[in-house]
Protein backbone atom coordinates (compact mmCIF):
# COMPACT_ATOMS: atom_id res chain seq x y z
CA UNK A 1 0.00 0.00 0.00
CA UNK A 2 1.22 3.49 -0.76
CA UNK A 3 1.18 4.95 2.72
CA UNK A 4 4.73 6.28 2.56
CA UNK A 5 4.98 10.01 2.57
CA UNK A 6 5.88 11.55 -0.79
CA UNK A 7 7.45 14.91 -0.03
CA UNK A 8 7.19 16.01 -3.64
CA UNK A 9 3.38 16.05 -3.73
CA UNK A 10 1.93 19.49 -4.17
CA UNK A 11 0.13 19.74 -0.83
CA UNK A 12 3.27 18.79 1.08
CA UNK A 13 5.38 21.25 -0.89
CA UNK A 14 2.79 23.94 -0.19
CA UNK A 15 2.91 23.25 3.53
CA UNK A 16 6.71 23.28 3.54
CA UNK A 17 6.71 26.58 1.66
CA UNK A 18 4.24 28.26 4.00
CA UNK A 19 5.93 26.95 7.11
CA UNK A 20 9.24 28.35 5.90
CA UNK A 21 7.63 31.69 5.20
CA UNK A 22 6.22 31.84 8.74
CA UNK A 23 9.59 30.94 10.20
CA UNK A 24 11.33 33.66 8.20
CA UNK A 25 8.85 36.26 9.50
CA UNK A 26 9.36 35.11 13.07
CA UNK A 27 13.14 35.13 12.79
CA UNK A 28 13.00 38.57 11.15
CA UNK A 29 10.97 40.03 14.01
CA UNK A 30 13.14 38.42 16.69
CA UNK A 31 16.30 39.54 14.92
CA UNK A 32 15.23 43.18 14.74
CA UNK A 33 14.45 43.18 18.45
CA UNK A 34 17.86 41.64 19.07
CA UNK A 35 19.58 44.19 16.86
CA UNK A 36 17.86 47.11 18.57
CA UNK A 37 18.91 45.82 21.97
CA UNK A 38 22.41 45.11 20.69
CA UNK A 39 22.82 48.62 19.25
CA UNK A 40 21.60 50.29 22.41
CA UNK A 41 23.77 48.15 24.67
CA UNK A 42 26.90 48.22 22.51
CA UNK A 43 26.87 51.95 21.99
CA UNK A 44 25.32 53.00 25.28
CA UNK A 45 27.08 50.78 27.81
CA UNK A 46 30.54 52.44 27.50
CA UNK A 47 29.01 55.83 28.27
CA UNK A 48 26.76 54.55 31.04
CA UNK A 49 28.71 55.85 34.00
CA UNK A 50 27.61 56.31 37.58
CA UNK A 51 27.41 60.03 36.88
CA UNK A 52 24.79 59.43 34.17
CA UNK A 53 22.21 58.19 36.67
CA UNK A 54 23.16 60.34 39.66
CA UNK A 55 23.72 63.83 38.22
CA UNK A 56 21.94 66.46 36.21
CA UNK A 57 23.49 67.58 32.91
CA UNK A 58 26.20 70.18 32.88
CA UNK A 59 26.45 72.28 29.76
CA UNK A 60 22.91 73.13 28.73
CA UNK A 61 20.11 71.06 27.20
CA UNK A 62 22.08 67.82 27.30
CA UNK A 63 24.66 69.22 24.89
CA UNK A 64 27.43 69.04 27.46
CA UNK A 65 29.75 66.11 27.92
CA UNK A 66 29.59 66.18 31.71
CA UNK A 67 27.01 65.26 34.29
CA UNK A 68 24.09 62.88 33.69
CA UNK A 69 20.42 62.56 32.94
CA UNK A 70 19.02 62.18 36.46
CA UNK A 71 16.64 65.07 35.79
CA UNK A 72 15.23 63.19 32.78
CA UNK A 73 14.93 59.88 34.65
CA UNK A 74 13.03 61.54 37.49
CA UNK A 75 10.97 63.64 35.07
CA UNK A 76 9.98 60.61 33.01
CA UNK A 77 9.00 58.62 36.09
CA UNK A 78 6.88 61.54 37.37
CA UNK A 79 5.27 62.03 33.95
CA UNK A 80 4.46 58.35 33.42
CA UNK A 81 3.32 57.75 37.01
CA UNK A 82 1.15 60.87 37.02
CA UNK A 83 -0.27 60.18 33.57
CA UNK A 84 -1.00 56.56 34.47
CA UNK A 85 -2.72 57.51 37.74
CA UNK A 86 -4.81 60.17 36.03
CA UNK A 87 -5.73 57.82 33.17
CA UNK A 88 -6.68 55.15 35.73
CA UNK A 89 -9.01 57.54 37.48
CA UNK A 90 -11.01 57.88 34.27
CA UNK A 91 -10.45 54.47 32.67
CA UNK A 92 -11.97 52.30 35.37
CA UNK A 93 -15.32 54.17 35.46
CA UNK A 94 -15.45 54.27 31.65
CA UNK A 95 -14.72 50.55 31.39
CA UNK A 96 -17.33 49.75 34.05
CA UNK A 97 -19.89 52.00 32.36
CA UNK A 98 -19.18 50.31 29.02
CA UNK A 99 -19.83 46.91 30.55
CA UNK A 100 -22.73 47.75 32.83
CA UNK A 101 -24.82 50.15 30.78
CA UNK A 102 -23.66 50.06 27.18
CA UNK A 103 -22.69 46.40 26.80
CA UNK A 104 -22.67 45.33 23.18
CA UNK A 105 -25.30 47.89 22.18
CA UNK A 106 -24.91 50.25 19.21
CA UNK A 107 -23.59 52.98 21.51
CA UNK A 108 -21.18 50.57 23.13
CA UNK A 109 -19.77 49.71 19.71
CA UNK A 110 -19.43 53.42 18.84
CA UNK A 111 -17.54 54.12 22.05
CA UNK A 112 -15.21 51.17 21.43
CA UNK A 113 -14.62 52.28 17.86
CA UNK A 114 -13.77 55.83 18.92
CA UNK A 115 -11.38 54.50 21.57
CA UNK A 116 -9.66 52.39 18.93
CA UNK A 117 -9.37 55.45 16.69
CA UNK A 118 -7.88 57.43 19.60
CA UNK A 119 -5.45 54.59 20.18
CA UNK A 120 -4.21 54.96 16.62
CA UNK A 121 -3.71 58.74 16.66
CA UNK A 122 0.01 59.64 16.64
CA UNK A 123 1.13 61.09 19.93
CA UNK A 124 2.55 64.23 18.27
CA UNK A 125 -1.09 65.10 17.47
CA UNK A 126 -1.94 64.76 21.17
CA UNK A 127 1.04 66.99 21.91
CA UNK A 128 -0.04 69.63 19.40
CA UNK A 129 -3.61 69.46 20.70
CA UNK A 130 -2.41 69.92 24.28
CA UNK A 131 -0.19 72.79 23.21
CA UNK A 132 -3.09 74.59 21.46
CA UNK A 133 -5.21 74.36 24.58
CA UNK A 134 -2.32 75.50 26.78
CA UNK A 135 -1.87 78.62 24.63
CA UNK A 136 -5.61 79.30 24.73
CA UNK A 137 -5.69 79.25 28.54
CA UNK A 138 -2.30 80.85 28.98
CA UNK A 139 -0.57 77.86 30.53
CA UNK A 140 3.19 77.28 30.16
CA UNK A 141 4.94 74.00 29.50
CA UNK A 142 4.95 72.13 32.79
CA UNK A 143 4.96 68.73 34.46
CA UNK A 144 1.20 69.06 35.00
CA UNK A 145 0.51 69.74 31.31
CA UNK A 146 2.70 66.79 30.34
CA UNK A 147 0.88 64.53 32.79
CA UNK A 148 -2.52 65.56 31.41
CA UNK A 149 -1.51 64.94 27.78
CA UNK A 150 0.13 61.61 28.65
CA UNK A 151 -3.06 60.59 30.44
CA UNK A 152 -4.95 61.30 27.20
CA UNK A 153 -2.47 59.16 25.25
CA UNK A 154 -2.79 56.31 27.75
CA UNK A 155 -6.55 56.46 28.27
CA UNK A 156 -7.70 54.55 25.17
CA UNK A 157 -5.12 51.79 25.74
CA UNK A 158 -6.16 51.38 29.34
CA UNK A 159 -9.92 51.46 28.75
CA UNK A 160 -9.80 48.93 25.93
CA UNK A 161 -7.55 46.56 27.87
CA UNK A 162 -9.80 46.82 30.97
CA UNK A 163 -12.90 46.43 28.82
CA UNK A 164 -11.62 43.07 27.55
CA UNK A 165 -10.90 41.93 31.10
CA UNK A 166 -14.32 42.93 32.40
CA UNK A 167 -16.09 41.38 29.42
CA UNK A 168 -14.38 38.07 30.07
CA UNK A 169 -15.80 37.89 33.62
CA UNK A 170 -17.75 34.61 33.80
CA UNK A 171 -21.43 35.29 34.53
CA UNK A 172 -21.86 32.24 36.78
CA UNK A 173 -19.23 33.43 39.20
CA UNK A 174 -21.27 36.10 40.96
CA UNK A 175 -24.23 33.74 41.25
CA UNK A 176 -22.04 31.03 42.73
CA UNK A 177 -20.89 33.41 45.47
CA UNK A 178 -24.39 34.81 46.05
CA UNK A 179 -25.77 31.27 46.41
CA UNK A 180 -23.52 30.80 49.45
CA UNK A 181 -25.11 33.79 51.15
CA UNK A 182 -22.59 36.49 50.21
CA UNK A 183 -23.60 40.11 50.22
CA UNK A 184 -23.05 42.04 46.99
CA UNK A 185 -20.12 43.78 48.64
CA UNK A 186 -18.46 40.48 49.56
CA UNK A 187 -18.93 39.28 46.00
CA UNK A 188 -17.25 42.42 44.69
CA UNK A 189 -14.35 42.38 47.17
CA UNK A 190 -13.60 38.68 47.48
CA UNK A 191 -14.59 37.23 44.11
CA UNK A 192 -14.88 39.81 41.30
CA UNK A 193 -11.68 41.60 42.31
CA UNK A 194 -9.72 38.37 42.48
CA UNK A 195 -10.90 37.39 39.05
CA UNK A 196 -10.23 40.74 37.37
CA UNK A 197 -7.20 42.12 39.22
CA UNK A 198 -4.50 40.44 37.10
CA UNK A 199 -5.97 41.79 33.88
CA UNK A 200 -6.41 45.27 35.31
CA UNK A 201 -2.83 45.34 36.61
CA UNK A 202 -1.64 44.30 33.16
CA UNK A 203 -3.72 47.03 31.51
CA UNK A 204 -2.24 49.67 33.81
CA UNK A 205 1.36 48.57 33.29
CA UNK A 206 0.86 48.35 29.53
CA UNK A 207 -0.30 51.95 29.51
CA UNK A 208 2.60 52.96 31.77
CA UNK A 209 5.07 51.40 29.35
CA UNK A 210 3.54 53.32 26.47
CA UNK A 211 3.53 56.56 28.46
CA UNK A 212 7.12 56.50 29.67
CA UNK A 213 8.56 55.95 26.20
CA UNK A 214 6.60 58.67 24.46
CA UNK A 215 8.59 61.71 23.30
CA UNK A 216 6.25 63.51 20.94
CA UNK A 217 3.41 64.20 23.35
CA UNK A 218 5.67 65.77 26.00
CA UNK A 219 7.83 67.82 23.60
CA UNK A 220 5.60 70.90 23.64
CA UNK A 221 3.66 70.23 26.80
CA UNK A 222 6.23 69.26 29.46
CA UNK A 223 9.10 71.19 27.89
CA UNK A 224 12.72 70.50 28.82
CA UNK A 225 15.13 71.73 31.41
CA UNK A 226 18.46 70.88 32.96
CA UNK A 227 17.08 70.93 36.48
CA UNK A 228 15.27 68.29 38.43
CA UNK A 229 11.61 69.24 38.49
CA UNK A 230 10.34 70.48 41.84
CA UNK A 231 6.83 71.66 41.09
CA UNK A 232 3.85 70.58 39.00
CA UNK A 233 3.83 74.00 37.35
CA UNK A 234 7.48 73.90 36.21
CA UNK A 235 8.81 72.33 33.01
CA UNK A 236 10.45 68.93 33.33
CA UNK A 237 12.98 66.88 31.42
CA UNK A 238 12.13 63.42 30.11
CA UNK A 239 14.22 60.48 28.88
CA UNK A 240 12.83 60.20 25.34
CA UNK A 241 13.60 63.89 24.72
CA UNK A 242 17.05 63.53 26.28
CA UNK A 243 17.74 60.76 23.76
CA UNK A 244 16.37 62.95 20.97
CA UNK A 245 18.54 65.97 21.81
CA UNK A 246 21.71 64.04 22.53
CA UNK A 247 21.55 61.96 19.36
CA UNK A 248 20.98 65.14 17.37
CA UNK A 249 24.27 66.61 18.61
CA UNK A 250 27.23 66.73 16.22
CA UNK A 251 29.67 65.51 18.91
CA UNK A 252 30.29 61.73 19.03
CA UNK A 253 30.73 61.83 22.85
CA UNK A 254 27.30 63.40 23.29
CA UNK A 255 25.77 60.97 20.81
CA UNK A 256 27.16 58.11 22.86
CA UNK A 257 25.56 59.61 25.96
CA UNK A 258 22.33 59.55 23.95
CA UNK A 259 22.67 55.78 23.54
CA UNK A 260 23.33 55.50 27.26
CA UNK A 261 20.10 57.43 27.95
CA UNK A 262 18.27 55.13 25.53
CA UNK A 263 19.70 52.16 27.39
CA UNK A 264 18.39 53.53 30.69
CA UNK A 265 14.94 54.02 29.15
CA UNK A 266 15.01 50.53 27.64
CA UNK A 267 15.95 49.02 31.00
CA UNK A 268 13.04 50.82 32.72
CA UNK A 269 10.55 49.68 30.04
CA UNK A 270 11.86 46.09 30.11
CA UNK A 271 11.71 46.03 33.90
CA UNK A 272 8.11 47.25 33.84
CA UNK A 273 7.03 44.74 31.22
CA UNK A 274 8.81 41.78 32.81
CA UNK A 275 7.53 42.90 36.20
CA UNK A 276 3.98 43.03 34.92
CA UNK A 277 4.33 39.59 33.31
CA UNK A 278 5.58 38.14 36.55
CA UNK A 279 2.90 39.85 38.64
CA UNK A 280 0.11 38.86 36.26
CA UNK A 281 1.18 35.23 36.19
CA UNK A 282 1.30 35.13 39.98
CA UNK A 283 -2.10 36.77 40.34
CA UNK A 284 -3.47 34.71 37.47
CA UNK A 285 -2.84 31.38 39.12
CA UNK A 286 -6.34 31.04 40.47
CA UNK A 287 -8.47 32.95 37.98
CA UNK A 288 -11.16 31.24 35.94
CA UNK A 289 -10.07 31.18 32.31
CA UNK B 1 -45.60 14.14 56.04
CA UNK B 2 -43.27 16.61 57.72
CA UNK B 3 -43.29 19.73 55.51
CA UNK B 4 -40.10 21.76 55.15
CA UNK B 5 -40.98 24.15 52.31
CA UNK B 6 -44.51 25.28 51.68
CA UNK B 7 -45.41 27.28 48.58
CA UNK B 8 -48.62 29.31 48.72
CA UNK B 9 -50.27 30.95 45.69
CA UNK B 10 -46.95 31.64 44.03
CA UNK B 11 -47.06 33.60 40.77
CA UNK B 12 -43.92 34.66 38.92
CA UNK B 13 -43.77 36.99 35.95
CA UNK B 14 -40.79 37.77 33.73
CA UNK B 15 -41.90 41.11 32.37
CA UNK B 16 -45.36 40.37 30.95
CA UNK B 17 -44.80 36.66 30.61
CA UNK B 18 -46.14 34.51 33.43
CA UNK B 19 -43.66 31.77 34.33
CA UNK B 20 -45.45 30.28 37.34
CA UNK B 21 -49.23 30.15 37.71
CA UNK B 22 -50.64 29.95 41.20
CA UNK B 23 -48.35 27.24 42.53
CA UNK B 24 -49.32 25.53 45.78
CA UNK B 25 -47.10 22.68 46.93
CA UNK B 26 -45.42 21.20 49.97
CA UNK B 27 -41.93 19.78 50.03
CA UNK B 28 -41.21 17.09 52.61
CA UNK B 29 -38.34 17.28 55.08
CA UNK B 30 -35.24 15.13 54.59
CA UNK B 31 -36.38 13.49 51.39
CA UNK B 32 -35.50 13.97 47.76
CA UNK B 33 -38.12 15.84 45.81
CA UNK B 34 -37.74 15.84 42.04
CA UNK B 35 -39.31 18.53 39.89
CA UNK B 36 -39.82 17.36 36.32
CA UNK B 37 -41.52 18.46 33.17
CA UNK B 38 -40.76 19.53 29.61
CA UNK B 39 -38.38 22.43 28.96
CA UNK B 40 -39.83 25.83 29.65
CA UNK B 41 -42.43 24.48 32.07
CA UNK B 42 -41.14 26.58 34.96
CA UNK B 43 -39.29 23.95 36.97
CA UNK B 44 -36.09 25.96 37.31
CA UNK B 45 -38.14 29.08 38.12
CA UNK B 46 -39.85 27.20 40.93
CA UNK B 47 -36.49 25.95 42.22
CA UNK B 48 -34.97 29.41 42.16
CA UNK B 49 -37.89 30.83 44.10
CA UNK B 50 -36.62 28.80 47.09
CA UNK B 51 -33.30 30.67 47.44
CA UNK B 52 -34.57 34.02 46.16
CA UNK B 53 -32.50 33.81 43.00
CA UNK B 54 -35.39 35.04 40.86
CA UNK B 55 -34.81 38.62 41.95
CA UNK B 56 -31.36 38.56 40.32
CA UNK B 57 -33.10 38.89 36.96
CA UNK B 58 -34.40 42.37 36.15
CA UNK B 59 -38.11 42.75 35.64
CA UNK B 60 -39.16 39.74 37.70
CA UNK B 61 -42.36 40.03 39.70
CA UNK B 62 -43.26 37.62 42.45
CA UNK B 63 -46.51 37.30 44.38
CA UNK B 64 -47.44 34.70 46.98
CA UNK B 65 -45.43 33.06 49.72
CA UNK B 66 -42.62 30.56 50.11
CA UNK B 67 -42.46 29.33 53.69
CA UNK B 68 -39.34 27.60 55.00
CA UNK B 69 -40.09 26.13 58.42
CA UNK B 70 -43.14 28.37 58.50
CA UNK B 71 -41.23 31.59 57.78
CA UNK B 72 -42.05 33.42 54.54
CA UNK B 73 -38.65 34.04 52.94
CA UNK B 74 -40.09 36.92 50.91
CA UNK B 75 -40.99 38.83 54.08
CA UNK B 76 -39.50 42.32 54.32
CA UNK B 77 -37.54 41.66 57.49
CA UNK B 78 -35.94 38.45 56.20
CA UNK B 79 -32.20 38.67 55.45
CA UNK B 80 -31.63 37.26 51.98
CA UNK B 81 -28.08 36.13 52.84
CA UNK B 82 -29.51 34.01 55.66
CA UNK B 83 -32.03 32.49 53.24
CA UNK B 84 -29.24 31.52 50.87
CA UNK B 85 -27.12 30.16 53.70
CA UNK B 86 -30.01 27.90 54.73
CA UNK B 87 -30.90 26.94 51.16
CA UNK B 88 -27.81 25.83 49.19
CA UNK B 89 -27.68 25.56 45.41
CA UNK B 90 -25.86 23.13 43.14
CA UNK B 91 -25.88 24.79 39.74
CA UNK B 92 -26.15 23.23 36.32
CA UNK B 93 -22.51 23.80 35.50
CA UNK B 94 -19.96 23.81 38.31
CA UNK B 95 -18.51 27.26 38.84
CA UNK B 96 -15.53 27.21 41.18
CA UNK B 97 -14.46 30.55 42.66
CA UNK B 98 -11.16 32.02 41.43
CA UNK B 99 -9.12 30.60 44.31
CA UNK B 100 -7.57 27.38 45.57
CA UNK B 101 -9.50 24.19 46.36
CA UNK B 102 -9.10 24.92 50.07
CA UNK B 103 -10.27 28.53 49.76
CA UNK B 104 -13.30 27.45 47.75
CA UNK B 105 -14.54 25.27 50.61
CA UNK B 106 -13.59 27.75 53.29
CA UNK B 107 -15.10 30.78 51.50
CA UNK B 108 -18.68 30.42 52.81
CA UNK B 109 -17.56 29.57 56.33
CA UNK B 110 -15.36 32.68 56.34
CA UNK B 111 -18.02 35.14 55.25
CA UNK B 112 -20.45 33.75 57.82
CA UNK B 113 -17.66 33.58 60.47
CA UNK B 114 -18.64 30.03 61.33
CA UNK B 115 -15.46 28.77 63.00
CA UNK B 116 -13.10 30.06 65.67
CA UNK B 117 -9.59 29.46 64.35
CA UNK B 118 -7.51 28.06 61.49
CA UNK B 119 -7.47 24.59 62.96
CA UNK B 120 -11.25 24.40 63.01
CA UNK B 121 -11.48 25.67 59.44
CA UNK B 122 -8.92 23.12 58.30
CA UNK B 123 -10.78 20.28 59.94
CA UNK B 124 -14.06 21.47 58.44
CA UNK B 125 -12.57 21.64 54.94
CA UNK B 126 -11.41 18.05 55.24
CA UNK B 127 -14.77 16.95 56.64
CA UNK B 128 -16.82 18.43 53.79
CA UNK B 129 -14.41 17.28 51.09
CA UNK B 130 -14.79 13.77 52.53
CA UNK B 131 -18.57 14.04 52.47
CA UNK B 132 -18.41 15.15 48.84
CA UNK B 133 -16.13 12.18 48.07
CA UNK B 134 -13.29 14.38 46.92
CA UNK B 135 -10.79 14.20 49.77
CA UNK B 136 -8.89 11.17 48.44
CA UNK B 137 -8.36 12.96 45.13
CA UNK B 138 -7.42 16.44 46.35
CA UNK B 139 -6.27 16.04 49.98
CA UNK B 140 -2.64 16.40 48.94
CA UNK B 141 -3.10 19.44 46.69
CA UNK B 142 -5.52 21.66 48.56
CA UNK B 143 -3.71 24.82 47.51
CA UNK B 144 -3.85 24.15 43.79
CA UNK B 145 -6.26 26.21 41.70
CA UNK B 146 -9.77 24.79 41.67
CA UNK B 147 -9.91 25.19 37.91
CA UNK B 148 -7.31 22.45 37.54
CA UNK B 149 -9.89 19.83 38.58
CA UNK B 150 -11.96 17.86 36.10
CA UNK B 151 -15.50 19.07 35.61
CA UNK B 152 -16.90 16.18 37.67
CA UNK B 153 -14.49 16.95 40.51
CA UNK B 154 -15.43 20.62 40.27
CA UNK B 155 -19.09 19.75 40.77
CA UNK B 156 -18.24 17.72 43.88
CA UNK B 157 -16.13 20.66 45.08
CA UNK B 158 -19.17 22.90 44.63
CA UNK B 159 -21.17 20.39 46.67
CA UNK B 160 -18.56 20.50 49.47
CA UNK B 161 -18.50 24.29 49.31
CA UNK B 162 -22.28 24.43 49.57
CA UNK B 163 -22.48 21.95 52.46
CA UNK B 164 -19.76 23.82 54.38
CA UNK B 165 -22.13 26.68 55.24
CA UNK B 166 -24.40 24.11 56.95
CA UNK B 167 -27.58 24.49 54.91
CA UNK B 168 -30.78 22.61 55.71
CA UNK B 169 -31.94 22.43 52.13
CA UNK B 170 -29.98 21.53 48.97
CA UNK B 171 -31.31 22.65 45.61
CA UNK B 172 -29.99 21.01 42.45
CA UNK B 173 -30.64 22.64 39.09
CA UNK B 174 -29.98 19.71 36.72
CA UNK B 175 -26.75 19.20 38.67
CA UNK B 176 -25.47 16.37 36.48
CA UNK B 177 -26.40 17.64 33.03
CA UNK B 178 -22.89 18.91 32.26
CA UNK B 179 -21.15 15.78 33.59
CA UNK B 180 -20.01 12.49 32.11
CA UNK B 181 -21.94 9.33 33.16
CA UNK B 182 -19.48 8.26 35.85
CA UNK B 183 -19.34 11.72 37.47
CA UNK B 184 -23.13 11.89 37.26
CA UNK B 185 -23.43 8.58 39.09
CA UNK B 186 -21.01 9.88 41.69
CA UNK B 187 -23.10 13.02 42.32
CA UNK B 188 -26.30 10.98 42.45
CA UNK B 189 -24.74 8.64 45.00
CA UNK B 190 -23.77 11.66 47.17
CA UNK B 191 -27.29 13.05 47.02
CA UNK B 192 -28.75 9.70 48.09
CA UNK B 193 -26.24 9.52 50.97
CA UNK B 194 -27.11 13.01 52.10
CA UNK B 195 -30.87 12.78 52.06
CA UNK B 196 -31.09 11.61 55.66
CA UNK B 197 -29.68 14.96 56.75
CA UNK B 198 -30.88 17.42 54.16
CA UNK B 199 -34.08 18.27 52.39
CA UNK B 200 -33.17 17.95 48.73
CA UNK B 201 -34.95 19.40 45.71
CA UNK B 202 -33.68 18.45 42.26
CA UNK B 203 -34.75 19.67 38.86
CA UNK B 204 -34.12 17.15 36.12
CA UNK B 205 -35.16 16.55 32.57
CA UNK B 206 -34.15 12.91 32.54
CA UNK B 207 -36.91 10.62 33.62
CA UNK B 208 -34.55 7.81 34.56
CA UNK B 209 -32.66 10.06 36.95
CA UNK B 210 -35.97 11.15 38.47
CA UNK B 211 -36.90 7.51 39.05
CA UNK B 212 -33.52 6.73 40.63
CA UNK B 213 -33.59 9.65 43.05
CA UNK B 214 -37.11 10.69 43.86
CA UNK B 215 -39.03 10.07 47.06
CA UNK B 216 -41.47 12.74 46.07
CA UNK B 217 -42.32 14.09 42.61
CA UNK B 218 -43.68 17.34 41.26
CA UNK B 219 -44.75 17.34 37.63
CA UNK B 220 -45.11 20.72 35.93
CA UNK B 221 -46.44 21.84 32.60
CA UNK B 222 -46.69 25.38 31.19
CA UNK B 223 -46.03 27.07 34.53
CA UNK B 224 -48.52 25.00 36.47
CA UNK B 225 -48.07 22.13 38.88
CA UNK B 226 -50.06 19.31 37.27
CA UNK B 227 -49.38 16.63 39.82
CA UNK B 228 -47.40 16.22 43.04
CA UNK B 229 -47.07 13.28 45.38
CA UNK B 230 -44.96 10.34 46.56
CA UNK B 231 -42.76 8.98 43.77
CA UNK B 232 -44.26 5.48 43.92
CA UNK B 233 -47.77 6.74 43.34
CA UNK B 234 -46.91 9.24 40.62
CA UNK B 235 -44.69 6.88 38.66
CA UNK B 236 -46.93 3.80 38.87
CA UNK B 237 -50.34 5.35 38.93
CA UNK B 238 -50.42 8.98 37.76
CA UNK B 239 -53.75 10.64 38.37
CA UNK B 240 -53.46 13.11 35.56
CA UNK B 241 -53.56 12.36 31.84
CA UNK B 242 -50.65 14.76 31.07
CA UNK B 243 -48.39 13.15 33.66
CA UNK B 244 -49.14 9.72 32.22
CA UNK B 245 -48.29 10.93 28.72
CA UNK B 246 -45.02 12.48 29.94
CA UNK B 247 -44.01 9.32 31.77
CA UNK B 248 -44.71 7.26 28.67
CA UNK B 249 -42.54 9.58 26.68
CA UNK B 250 -45.34 10.82 24.45
CA UNK B 251 -43.95 14.37 24.51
Amino acid sequence: MGMKKNYWRRRHLMELFMKTLMRISLVGAAASLGLILWTVVARGLPALTWDMVTQSPKGGFYMGKEGGVLNAIIGSLYLALGGTLLAMLFSLPIALYLKTYLGSSKWGQYVRLSLDVLWGIPSIVYGAFGFTIMIAIGMRASLLAGIIVLALVELPIMVRAMDEVIRRMPADLEQAALALGSTRFEVAMRVVTRQMLPGIVTAILLAFGRGIGDAASVLFTAGYTDRIVTSLMRPTASLPLAVFFQLGSPFPEVQQRGYASALILTIIVLAVSFGSRWLASRLNKYTIK
Amino acid sequence: MDTHIQVKNLNVYYGKQQALKNVNIEIPKKQITVIMGPSGCGKTTLLKSFNRFLELTDGTQITGEVLVDGQNIYDREVDVTEVRKTVGLLAQRPSPLPMSIYDNVVYGMHIHKMKKDRKEYKAAVRHYLEIAGLWDEVGKRLHDPATGLSIGQQQRLCLARGLAVEPEIILGDEPTSALDPISSQNIEARLLDLKQQYTTVIVTHTLRQAKRLADHVIYMYMGEVIEAGPAKEVFTNPKHERTRQYLEGLF
